[in-house]
């Protein structure tokens, strides 16, 4: 008896289909069916955690982001060294005086003269140059479309056309750079290079991915 | 419980009275009946099945030889060339196969295509075909960072980048793909578990799907008249149907000898294809700090890669550009929703489709044969242009027209099927 009660309660259509009607507590199964499957998703979303988290850097990957010191008493004006942080080629753009003064003269043809895309730079870069030193700029030697390393194209004109003053090509879609890492207009590139945090711990080191008053990294 | 009742004997009755053997076989095979009229259009489906096969099976076989590390994996694939018996051969037939598998989709969508088979009642059986189209591009993507060369490298960084433009939540994104701060061994390790055991698993899940799709409704033809309207009034077997065992196993086999004779021929002769199925740039190890000259992905992805090109940045965003992208791919998904037509095939319709059709033909060529060149190959727009335009090279802005094309194909559809001039369809199949 106890059985058949049991299976009619379970089996919804046969339980209709009898000409007494056993009455299915239709509330109270719709709300059992509810809180099993809010119980059943929360859980699934739980153990979701772990297999989503483990995809992101782990630990060591974050421990190798630390910042690098770079020797750059042997980069010649008007060349560049390229230093590697985080995995990434930071370029150190030397540049000569003529360089320099060419930076303010090209404003009109870019993005960003005036570096205001805050993200880019750290505050003590926002100026003409984008750099502490005037003649020295740091950017991270990443073309800020898809991710390819630019081409160096320091000197003026040549196979970029006589308008050229100097800068970097992206060879993957076209993207031009000056010698300040700004992006020119027409670039697929939508912002400027990125300068990563850095410091001069003397005149000739270098320190990447610190910045010199707070520390920590609040950039990259 | 006693056995149920079966009318096969011996071994195949024991079989059926615990398995449903001979009722499948009958059901998919000698008693599935297809329209008479398939031409070669049809031997593309047969022939993706038999590339995936062969695709799982040198997998698995490279599978024991290569190694999923980012210091290694160069090495080891030289060593599967080298000093591998068989192991040249293998991986050739694993690269080729990539390209083929490709070919004959695509092949194999335009047969859809034409003879409108996406139509009412196989919607399902298309978008079961795009997933898996979508998926059969994660493998190709994810496969080719595992031999760790420059263009493995550089590629897989610029698709991951693609994310990076989603506003908002696109670095972390791009990131947690990752699993680095840039494309390294966490990278390259994960890109290796999806490529052999989560995307195949899907993949083979989706053909699946397809198949049972396709065998429910049953198949479309040339003609695009459904044969099942017309039954023999005794068998109710469709008038214009053959079993598909032996009639189309044997003609598919024909097929099947084609294409291994081509499959041999490139494996043989030219299994990089003058740089198209595999490129100069991959036997160079990757190297993060130095792009190579010019990126470009393989071939079967160009014609969206074009498109992303072309988009020019909005508001200092690249988001339209990957969103164009993006859809130029799934906008596939909606064709049997934008076609309006009367009739199914293209034997029926007017001259305005068929103008249409091979406009977007030619875009899909000339944006795939632009994806795989520089923008600058064209060269650039005189002086004049200077203040005018934001690019001056000539082939962005031909992939700008054919992009505009393509997409012209899809969101005109609606117009240009409606008011196309159509033919009257015949009751039966011809051939």
């Amino acid at each position: 008896m106890a059985d058949t009660k049991i299976k009619r309660s379970i089996d919804k259509s046969s339980a209709l289909s009898f000409t007494t009607p056993t009455k299915v507590d239709l509330e109270k199964r719709n709300f059992l069916i509810t809180a099993t499957a809010c119980t059943g998703a929360i859980g699934a979303v739980a153990v979701a955690v772990p297999f989503v988290g483990s995809m992101l850097p782990s630990e060591r990957a974050k421990a190798a982001g630390a910042p690098v010191e770079v020797d750059i008493s042997k980069v010649q004006q008007g060349t560049i060294m390229t230093a590697e942080w985080r995995g990434k080629p930071v370029w150190i753009i030397s540049r000569t005086p003529e360089q320099t003064s060419e930076l303010s003269k090209h404003n009109d043809q870019l993005s960003d003269p005036n570096s205001d895309v805050s993200s880019q730079q750290p505050t003590y870069c926002k100026n003409l140059h984008r750099s502490i030193k005037e003649n020295i700029s740091v950017v991270v030697g990443i073309c800020t479309h898809l991710g390819c390393s630019p081409t160096t194209k320091m000197q003026a004109g040549g196979d970029m056309g006589d308008s050229w003053s100097g800068g970097f090509f992206c060879p993957c879609h076209g993207s031009k750079f000056d010698l300040a890492g700004r992006v020119f207009k027409g670039s697929p590139a939508p912002t400027n290079l990125v300068v990563p945090p850095h410091q001069y711990l003397n005149d000739t080191t270098l320190l990447i991915g610190e910045d010199a008053k707070a520390g920590g990294l609040n950039h990259g | 419980m006693a056995n149920k009742i079966v009318e096969t004997k011996g071994i195949m009755g024991w079989i059926d009275a615990r398995f449903p053997l001979t009722s499948n076989i009958k059901n998919h095979l000698t008693e599935y009946y297809a329209p008479k009229n398939f031409n070669f259009w049809y031997f593309f489906g047969s022939l993706a099945m038999l590339v995936l096969v062969l695709q799982i099976v040198t997998g698995i076989f490279l599978t024991m030889h290569y190694k999923p590390d980012a210091a290694q994996a160069f090495a080891s694939v030289e060593y599967i060339m080298r000093d591998v018996f068989g192991g040249n051969i293998i991986r050739y037939m694993h690269s080729t196969g990539a390209s083929m598998f490709f070919i004959v989709v695509y092949l194999h969508m335009f047969r859809g295509v034409i003879y409108g088979s996406y139509r009412n009642p196989r919607e399902l059986i298309w978008l079961f075909g795009v997933a898996i189209f979508l998926c059969l591009m994660g493998e190709a993507f994810f496969g080719y960072l595992l031999p760790w060369g420059q263009m493995s490298y550089w590629g897989a960084q610029v698709i991951v980048n693609l994310f990076s433009a989603i506003p908002f939540i696109g670095p972390d994104i791009s990131e947690w793909l990752r699993g680095d701060y840039l494309i390294s061994d966490a990278t390259l390790n994960r890109f290796f578990a999806f490529h052999v055991i989560a995307l195949p698993m899907v993949l083979l899940g989706l053909v699946a799907a397809h198949l049972i799709a396709l065998h429910e409704v049953g198949s479309n033809n040339p003609d695009g008249v459904e044969i099942k309207e017309k039954k023999d009034k005794k068998t109710g077997i469709p008038l214009d149907g053959i079993p598909f065992h032996p009639y189309y196993t044997v003609k598919d086999l024909v097929g099947v000898v084609v294409f291994l004779i081509v499959f041999a021929a490139i494996i043989c002769f030219a299994p990089e294809m003058g740089g198209y199925f595999l490129e100069a740039n991959n036997f160079i190890p990757a190297d993060s700090l130095k792009t190579p000259a010019h990126i470009a992905p393989v071939w079967y992805f160009t014609p969206y890669y074009s498109i992303l090109r072309a988009v020019p940045p909005v508001m200092n965003s690249q988001f339209p550009g990957v969103a164009a992208m993006g859809l130029s791919v799934m906008a596939f998904a909606l064709l049997p929703w934008l076609d309006r037509s009367p009739v199914k095939s293209i034997r029926y319709r007017g001259s305005l489709y068929k103008r249409w059709l091979a406009a977007f033909v030619v875009s899909f060529f000339v944006l795939g044969y632009l994806g795989t060149v520089p923008t600058t190959v064209w060269g650039q727009l005189g002086e004049w242009s200077k203040d005018i335009v934001d690019t001056r090279d000539c082939a962005t802005w031909v992939a700008r027209i054919f992009t505009f094309i393509y997409f012209a194909f899809f969101i005109l559809m609606p117009w240009y099927t409606s008011k196309d001039k159509t033919l009257p369809v015949p009751e039966r199949v011809t051939y």
